[in-house]
């Protein structure tokens, strides 16, 4: 039986299939790593604000507000 | 999180990239200024001169490697050099000699290789054309600017990588693989510009565009990516719609751009099971690619309102919409039946632009216009400025891929067409004559999108002058007094 699934491993024409059913629960297990816990969950979103947290120099404004040398 | 005490400009490594932000506006005018040119010279053939030097075909490399690796490439150094500084509030790795040491190399680098374009000196790869000794001296730069990036996360003192510096790892590291691979080629002399491709036949063929495509998808698409994940958010002041969908689009798309490459060789020598699966993953590739641009636009879910206050946010958010345009009609023509009419007609071509034009260039100016203020610690001399970029290089980008979808499917269907008798309809000319008013068209929104970067130019200069004439003044008040 083992020798079967080995020798079913080794052979290069069942690749194809061998690598699709690896990648598929590879993505399979990447889905339930980022959507399967809710503490994780809240986790992996609290990273969301981290590019937000870096303050610019003060008294660097947003460039949404007016420019000194506006035209 | 802890923040220094001392000046993010004092804190951090802005010098190089204010040299990198500098030099990608230097290369987009020559880079697109050249596109300009050549797309001038299909229009108009008289501007060739009988000048072998600025003919389509030495002029085309200095094209694209100036736009993509001159602009593209200093553009993704600044902001990468930027982005990992203040996500992991860190002074960059290396000191000053190894940062400054990947920007004379990797610009200097560019210029041997586009002069050599001008005299005839190429490897004839598409986008890979600099000879080996280029080739050698861009390995060399790389690895030593993916060992900076690397000392500089391990050094980090956010305890979490932001998924921008994944992006920028995954390209970083996708193209030190496929720039060696696809370069591995046996000069004829030491002394000679001269080599030869260790792969021959369809390995060859399938090398360059497993690279080919590859450059577009990790160096043109991963990194610029990175680029949004991280702007977007910022110039918004609002957070990323979804840091899951992040994660499950970094590695969906990681993945799969891998394998789409061959779709570039339909209908040619290849096994047919290698052009199917090229078309199967880049359908798949979909999937990934309109989750992040999707993540990217609902970042602004809520706050709508700053597209219509905001120029750079239309950068920005234009450029996603430009995202989710080419990365849809770039699985369609992946298809076999889709591309037996589109595969070496103008359609390619502007398509590609639809990307570059529209995504790549787009989200690179919005970042800078959000980047540059902050780096010479400053405000933007113009905001009106921007307005008129921003019109410019829309106009300029859809009159380009308008003109080319005319241009590529009429091309396409006319050399398709056959008779009562089974003749071809028309002779190679006749398509040629038909296409001279879509290239006049697509040359104009060229000169459109680089008058849009003249002037951008000029209020980046005038920000800078600006900057430092604001710096000079304490310094003189202080000698005065």
């Amino acid at each position: 039986m083992l020798t079967n699934a080995w020798l079913w491993l080794i052979d290069l024409g069942n690749s194809k299939v061998l690598a699709l059913l690896i990648f598929f629960f590879t993505f399979l297990g990447i889905l339930f790593y980022v959507y399967g816990s809710r503490r994780r969950s809240e986790r992996l979103e609290s990273y969301r604000f981290l590019p937000l947290q870096d303050d610019d120099a003060p008294g660097v404004p947003h460039t949404e507000q007016q420019p000194k040398g506006e035209k | 999180m802890a923040h220094s005490a001392v000046a993010p400009s004092e804190q951090y490594n802005y010098e190089i990239v204010k040299k990198f932000a500098i030099a990608a506006i230097v290369w987009a005018l020559a880079g697109m200024t050249a596109g300009v040119y050549i797309a001038s010279e299909l229009a108009w053939p008289l501007l060739n001169f009988d000048i072998a030097q600025i003919t389509f075909g030495r002029l085309r490399p200095v094209h694209t490697s100036g736009v993509i690796f001159g602009f593209g490439g200093n553009a993704l150094f600044a902001t990468s050099y930027y982005v990992i500084q203040r996500t992991c509030q860190v002074r960059l790795a290396g000191g000053n000699f190894w940062p400054n040491f990947t920007f004379w190399g990797w610009n200097l680098s560019l210029v041997v290789a586009g002069i050599g374009y001008m005299f005839g000196v190429t490897q004839g790869r598409e986008y890979a054309e600099p000879e080996w000794y280029v080739d050698i001296a861009i390995a060399i730069v790389w690895v030593t600017y993916f060992f900076i990036f690397t000392l500089t996360l391990m050094r980090r003192n956010q305890p979490h990588i932001y998924v921008a510096n994944w992006f920028y790892m995954s390209f970083i590291l996708a193209t030190a693989l496929l720039h060696i691979f696809n370069n591995l080629t046996m000069p004829v002399s030491f002394f000679g510009t001269k080599s030869y491709s260790l792969f021959s036949g369809v390995q060859d063929a399938m090398t360059q565009w497993w690279y080919g495509h590859n450059a577009v998808g990790f160096f043109l698409t991963a990194a610029f990516l990175g680029m949004m994940y991280y702007f977007v958010p910022k110039q918004a002041g609002r957070p990323v719609y979804s840091y899951r969908l992040s994660i499950v689009h970094f590695w969906a798309l990681s993945f799969m751009y891998m394998w789409v490459g061959t779709h570039h060789l339909h209908w040619t020598a290849i096994p047919d099971w290698t052009s199917s699966l090229a078309a199967a993953f880049s359908i798949l590739l979909l999937m990934p690619s309109w989750g992040g641009m999707i993540n990217g636009i609902m970042t602004l879910s809520g706050a709508w309102d700053k597209l219509r206050t905001d120029p750079i946010m239309l950068f920005l958010i234009t450029s996603l919409s430009f995202y989710g345009m080419s990365t849809f009609e770039g699985p369609m023509m992946s298809l076999k039946s889709v591309n037996a009419l589109s595969h070496y007609t103008d359609w390619t071509v502007g398509h590609v632009h639809s990307g570059a034009l529209g995504w790549v260039a787009m989200v690179s100016i919005g970042s800078f216009y959000h980047m540059i203020p902050r780096l010479w610690n400053t405000t933007i001399y113009s905001i009106k400025l921007i307005y008129v970029h921003f019109f410019l290089a829309t106009i300029g980008t859809i009159l380009y891929i308008t003109a080319m979808w005319v241009s590529g499917i009429g091309q396409g269907l006319m050399l398709r067409a056959f008779d009562e008798f089974g003749n071809l309809s028309y002779s190679f000319i006749e398509t040629v004559a038909f296409m001279h008013g879509p290239l006049a068209a697509r040359a104009i929104g060229g000169m459109f999108f680089v008058t849009g970067m003249i002037v951008m130019a000029y209020n980046v200069y005038m920000t800078i002058a600006r900057a430092k004439q604001e710096d000079s003044v304490p310094v003189a008040a202080a000698a005065k007094a």
